[in-house]
């Protein structure tokens, strides 16, 4: 049997290292795939609460489910902005995309 | 250790390890690689919940559709595939918030009294995707929440098509 905490301390982890990636990368593609991990860890603690407190409640699912969609819309326009700032700028760093930088 | 707590240390090292290495790997299409990595670890925990439906869901969407769509990126903005550095110059600020992060969350997780409770008995015989899509589509359970994110969905759809097009005479 595994304690609630292991799930809880694996998402928080989990979290944290997709934080790290997305404030430390440079590539505007490794951003998204970190806000990915982020996205899993608040799914895990969906369905870790899901199953270890309201199992009979189907609830869980249908909130990890929203976030499957918001992350596939999310990566569909992300992906669309990169792929159109890359061609107007040739460059995928987000630190030289400072057209709007005050 | 029971023959679970060994399946779960295995999906939560592998997840852990293969999201380290995605961030910290200069060549993306490595990095694209090792997120595959890390999205199959959270599907072996959905499974490990009792999720089998969203585990499902878990390898078609995000590693059969979104995965893939992070490699055509890549691909496509290929002037970057390998940089020189792959951190930009605030790195250090973004390490010690993701560390302070980690560390709060899980002195806060250990603080809760609820912490160590253990799973309950759970009837395997259900048919949680029946279920789900009863609760997704009927009034009393989430049609409103599930009509908006198709409405979402759409509005992505035609928004990444007007973003990414090539404009007339570029």
């Amino acid at each position: 049997m595994i304690p609630l905490s292991w799930y809880l301390i694996l998402a928080a982890l989990l979290f944290c290292i997709g934080l790290y990636g997305v404030l430390a990368r440079k590539n505007a593609v490794a951003i998204l795939m970190s806000v990915e991990l982020m996205l899993n860890a608040v799914n895990i603690n969906l369905v870790a609460f899901w199953r270890y407190f309201t199992p009979g409640n189907i609830s869980g699912h249908a909130f990890a489910v929203i976030v499957f969609v918001v992350a596939a819309a999310e990566v569909a326009v992300g992906l669309a902005l990169i792929i159109s700032i890359y061609r107007r700028r040739k460059t995928v760093a987000a630190d030289e995309i400072n057209l709007m930088k005050w | 250790m029971t023959g679970m707590q060994g399946v779960f240390l295995f999906a939560a090292g592998l997840i852990l390890w293969a999201a380290f290495m995605m961030v910290t790997r200069q060549n993306l299409v490595h990095a694209a690689f090792y997120l595959i990595l890390a999205l199959f670890g959270v599907a072996i925990l959905f499974v490990l919940l009792d999720a089998g439906f969203l585990a499902v869901i878990q390898v078609s969407v995000y590693i059969g559709a979104i995965s893939i769509m992070m490699i055509f990126a890549v691909m496509l903005t290929r002037g970057d595939v390998i940089e020189e550095d792959p951190v930009n110059k605030n790195y250090g600020w973004a390490l010690l918030l993701a560390a302070l992060f980690a560390f709060g969350l899980i002195i806060l997780v250990g603080q809760w009294p609820a912490i160590a409770s253990l799973p309950g008995a759970f009837d395997t015989s259900r048919d949680l995707a029946a279920e789900l899509g009863v609760a997704l589509f009927s009034p009393e359970g989430f049609v409103i929440p599930s009509e908006v994110a198709s409405v979402l969905l759409l509005a992505a759809l035609v928004g990444s098509l007007v973003v990414a097009r090539r404009q007339k005479g570029k």
